[in-house]
This record gives C-alpha cells, sequence and structure tokens, in this order.
C-alpha cells in the first residue's frame, strides 16, 4: 500500500514502514534503547535522504522513549535528578550538532560524516559490551558474581570536584562527567539521529557505575528530551521532519516495544548485552561496507547549489 | 451556452475552415495540444500516474498522412532548478564525495513520447539541435570557466543518475495516432515526480523534417493534507517541529496503554 511523504516527497510503502517500526520496536523495548541507531540506518538503505532520516528518526525515539521511560517511573527504576543533569547537558550538546549538521550538509559531506559517526560508535561500543558481556556470562557459568557494581572500586572520574549525591542511584559523583557525558551525547543525537542510548547505557553502567536497574529507565528519560529537542531544532532549521514518516515509524514501534519489554524482562542481563551488542556490531559492519565497497555509482546529484 | 449560440459557433468555425482551405490549399501543418486538466493533484495515495495530452494536427496532407509521414515527439518537462553532481572517489580506502560541479536551469524531470523509434522519425543531428531527448538537454555549469572535459564527465552522469530514478524517460510508441489528425500522447508521471510548473510541448516532423511545435503549461502540486503538511512545515516549522514531538509524545503514551503487558 503506497503512501506519499509529503516532506520526502516520494511515495512508499506503508506496510514495509510499520513493520520496519514494529522490528526496530521490539528490539528497542527488548534493549531498553531508542532504537534510534537502528531505524535511522534503515531509512537510509530504503531510499529516504540521510537528512529527512537523521530528523525524522529523532522524532520517532521521542515516542518510543517516552513509551518506555513512562513504564521504568512506574516501576520507580528512574533517577529524575541524574536523567535531568544529563538532560542539561545533552540540550547544549544537541543545540551545537544542529549547526554542524547543517554545515556539514552545504558541504555535502553528511552523508560520510553520518556514516562514519556510526561506523566508529557501534564498532567501538559494541565491541566493548561483546566482550564485557561474554566475560560477564563466563563468570556466571563458572559461579561468581555477575555484579558490575564492586563497592569501593573507585576510578578517575569519582575524584574530580563539585560533587553531588543522587539517592535512586545511590551515588555521590561529580556533575562534570554527567554534565560532559550528556553533551556528548546530544551533540550525537542531533548528528546522527539517534537517542543516544546505545552510548549512554554503557558509559552511565561502566563509567559512572551507575546500578544496572536504574540506568535504561534514566537513560530513557534524558532521551526523551534531546530527541524531542532535536526534532523540534531539525524541524524548524533544516524542514527535514517528515511526520507522515514519523508517525507510520511510531505506531509500529511502540507496538514492539511493549512485546519486547515483556520479553527483555525473562533474559539476564548479561545475555541482554551481549545480544545488543551483537546487533550494534552487524549494524556498524553494515555501514562499515558500504563506506569501503565501491558504490554501484559514484556521481550522486542534490538539489541545490552545494559546494 | 445557447443552441442557438452553439450553432453560431459551430458556423463560425465551418467558414473558416473553409475558406483556409479554399484560398490556401498549401498552408503548412499545424499542432495544437490541449491538456484533460491543468493541474495534476497529489494525494495521499500517489504512487505515480499516467499522463494522457490530446493533440490535433491541421492541414494534414492526405497523401503523406496514409504513408505514415508525419511523427510527433511529445516532451513533458519538469521545473528546472540549480543541481550539483558530486563525485565520490577513493580517499584511504573509503569512498567520499571529493568533486563537484554545479548546473543552473536543470530540469528536475524530462519525460519523452515519440511515434516510433527516435532514429526512424529524423537524423540525429536534428534532436540535437532541438535537445529533444534526454541525451539532448542542455546543460550548463554555474561557473563557465569549467573545462568540457569536465563538463562532459559531469553532465553525462546527471543524465545517468535522472535516468536511474526514473525521471530521464524516453517512450517510443507513446504517442499515437487516433485518426488523421489527432493523436494522443501517454506520459508517465514517476512516484518522485518533482512539483511545481512543468511543460507539455510536442513537435511535428513531416518525413523526417521539423515542422512546427507548441506547448502548453501544467501544474503538478501536492493536494490535500500533504500540501497542508508540506506548507505548515515550511512556514511555521517552529509550531510544526513542536506538534511532531508531541504527536510522539501522545503516541507513545497511547501504545503503552494499548499494548502494555505489565
Amino acid at each position: 500500500m503506497g503512501i506519499y511523504l509529503p516532506i520526502a516527497e516520494m511515495s512508499v510503502n506503508m506496510v514495509i514502514l510499520l513493520a520496519m517500526g514494529g522490528a526496530v520496536g521490539f528490539l528497542s523495548g527488548l534493549f531498553g534503547v531508542g532504537g534510534g541507531f537502528l531505524i535511522t540506518p534503515l531509512l537510509i538503505f530504503y531510499n529516504i535522504p540521510p537528512a529527512i532520516a537523521v530528523a525524522t528518526g529523532a522524532n520517532q525515539v521521542v515516542a518510543s522513549s517516552f513509551s518506555g521511560a513512562l513504564a521504568h517511573f512506574k516501576r520507580g527504576t528512574l533517577d529524575l535528578k541524574l536523567g535531568t543533569m544529563l538532560l542539561a547537558g545533552g540540550i547544549v550538546g544537541a543545540s551545537g550538532g544542529i549547526y554542524i549538521f547543517a554545515y556539514l550538509r552545504r558541504l555535502g559531506q553528511l552523508d560520510l560524516i553520518i556514516s562514519l559517526l556510526y561506523v566508529a560508535f557501534l564498532g567501538s561500543v559494541g565491541g566493548l559490551m561483546l566482550v564485557e558481556s561474554v566475560n560477564a556470562i563466563r563468570r556466571s557459568r563458572s559461579g561468581g558474581s555477575t555484579s558490575l557494581r564492586r563497592p569501593g572500586q573507585h576510578n578517575w572520574i569519582h575524584r574530580l570536584p563539585l560533587k553531588m549525591r543522587f539517592r535512586t542511584s545511590k551515588l555521590f559523583v561529580s556533575v562534570i562527567p554527567v554534565l560532559g557525558l550528556g553533551a556528548i551525547i546530544g551533540l550525537l543525537a542531533s548528528i546522527m539521529g539517534v537517542g543516544g542510548g546505545f552510548i549512554m547505557v554503557p558509559a552511565l553502567i561502566y563509567l559512572l557505575k551507575v546500578p544496572t536497574n536504574v540506568v535504561i529507565g534514566t537513560s530513557l528519560f534524558q532521551i526523551i528530551f534531546v530527541a524531542a529537542f532535536t526534532t523540534v531544532v531539525h524541524a524548524t532549521a533544516n524542514h527535514t521532519v517528515d511526520v507522515v514518516l514519523a508517525f507510520l515509524l511510531m505506531v509500529g514501534g511502540v507496538a514492539g516495544a511493549q512485546y519486547g519489554a515483556q520479553i527483555g524482562q525473562r533474559l539476564r542481563g548479561e545475555q541482554l548485552r551481549a545480544l545488543l551488542a551483537a546487533l550494534v556490531i552487524a549494524v556498524a559492519l553494515r555501514l562499515a561496507f558500504e563506506l569501503f565497497v565501491r558504490p554501484q555509482s559514484v556521481y550522486s546529484l542534490a538539489t541545490g547549489a552545494g559546494a | 451556452m445557447t443552441a442557438a449560440h452553439v450553432l453560431a459557433c459551430l458556423a463560425l468555425f465551418m467558414l473558416a475552415f473553409v475558406v483556409r482551405g479554399h484560398t490556401q490549399p498549401m498552408l503548412s501543418e499545424d499542432i495544437e495540444i490541449g491538456l484533460s486538466t491543468d493541474t495534476v493533484s497529489i494525494t495521499s495515495d500517489f504512487s505515480g500516474a499516467n499522463l494522457t495530452i490530446f493533440g490535433a494536427l491541421d492541414n494534414v496532407d492526405p497523401l503523406i498522412s496514409s504513408q505514415g509521414g508525419y511523427d510527433i515527439v511529445v516532451i513533458l518537462e519538469g521545473p528546472r532548478q540549480t543541481l550539483t553532481v558530486r563525485k565520490k572517489t577513493r580517499v584511504l580506502g573509503m569512498w567520499i564525495n571529493t568533486q563537484s560541479m554545479i548546473f543552473r536551469d536543470v530540469p528536475a524531470s524530462y519525460s519523452v513520447a515519440m511515434t516510433r523509434p527516435p532514429q526512424d522519425i529524423t537524423e540525429i543531428s536534428s534532436y540535437e539541435t532541438l535537445a529533444l531527448r534526454p541525451r539532448d538537454v542542455r546543460l550548463r555549469p554555474l561557473d563557465p570557466s569549467e573545462t568540457s572535459a569536465r563538463i562532459q564527465e559531469f553532465s553525462t552522469a546527471l543524465r545517468a543518475r535522472k535516468e536511474a530514478s526514473g525521471l530521464y524517460v524516453e517512450r517510443v510508441g507513446g504517442v499515437e495516432f487516433l485518426s488523421r489528425s489527432l493523436f494522443r500522447a501517454t506520459l508517465r508521471l514517476a512516484p518522485n515526480v518533482p512539483v511545481g510548473t512543468h511543460r507539455a510541448r510536442a513537435f511535428l516532423f513531416r518525413k523526417g523534417v521539423f515542422v512546427q511545435d507548441t506547448s502548453a503549461p501544467l501544474s503538478i502540486r501536492k493536494a490535500g493534507f500533504e500540501q497542508r503538511v508540506f506548507a505548515f512545515a515550511y512556514q511555521q516549522s517552529f509550531i510544526y517541529g513542536v506538534l511532531s514531538a508531541l504527536l510522539a509524545v501522545v503516541t507513545g503514551w497511547a501504545g503503552r496503554m494499548i499494548f502494555r503487558k505489565d
């Protein structure tokens, strides 16, 4: 069934988009991530112009992360104070990212930078997570502790000044790395069209030592706002949010997410992390392949006068 | 219009025909086209369409006509726009856009229909002179100091990309004669047809010689919901963005209410 997208100015198959949203929603519910890192590359593979894929991806992330954060809020696995601090940094980062996005687009290098960022971040985060989770699975098989949090173990981050207490996370840590992490996530969110959950979740766990059960809810909470902010700014500055496309993805996404979350509760933490790592690496490899293999045509067209 | 009025018009028309036919029997042929509509609306279910253009020839020579000596080429040309062609080359093993050329006044789409295979209608050189076929579309770089080799390379690439996306097409047999003087052209509008003012042009050939051409404008635009969304997104982009984000929040909330499993 065809539907015409008013902003992308093309006719697409509605069923494919609903299914795409549903599949990504399922995975995002399963792993507790927004799913932006999957939806944007999928849209690009489906010939949606990258600039529209990024901005519309951010819009769909708002829906999936809101839906997910609601569940965590009710369960009490959401640290509002930590989320708000991350958000403050996030808004600053996202603002900067929007300008970089528009600049790269004029330069004709937007697609390249998006691909490179995806390959670099997905590849390294996925790789680290895979190593860590496989080790954790090994430890649990040999009967050891699988907890990531070992009291008394501190790294350089815990020696920074301006400390703040986060009760829900049982954490007493400097706000500098919290704001900085938020800013980096915000920057990536606006350039890559992702919520940043796949970076946020491991960073909160490994760098800030936030308890795993609070991490996903808190990450989703800040992603709602960063993605919403990104959506508004992209719509205003670049006119690249296609609300019809976003809505189709959202409807599929929120439906899939609930089923994913249900199944996710039955899996063990380290198994989930290993699966997510494998998925992240697969997307990174797919994008790297595009970058290094000779394209079908070395020429491309863009309306307007870019350099 | 009253019946008398119609009759009067008809009489005038006949009179004109008779007078022209008698006083100047060797008048050259004339071509006219008529679009059934001057606006094509793109709505949410648009997935490409066929556009039919009817046309008529005046002062047809029955002898040439019966020999199949008349040929018609109909072109639907999209709005002109500035276009950048980029070229990827291999840098550090990666394929990166490194070169580009900007062309101005490039037809966004170019759809050609003709009565017979192009080589049977006229000489290749007359296609070039008239800039009829997609391969003859004149492309001018914004920067006049470009070398001709580079212009050649990038303009060829531009046409190839346009052909690959279905925007530059050629359809042999797309024009059919319905009678000695009436013809019908069927042109394909691609699903990604550019919106804006298009121009339909028709060229008449007699035994391989170009006789006359005519043109008519056609506006292709989004309609209804699509048009409102598009206009809203551009005119009140901030509010559009806020509403898009709110729609996402509502959808996320509703999805949770409907599908929740815990």
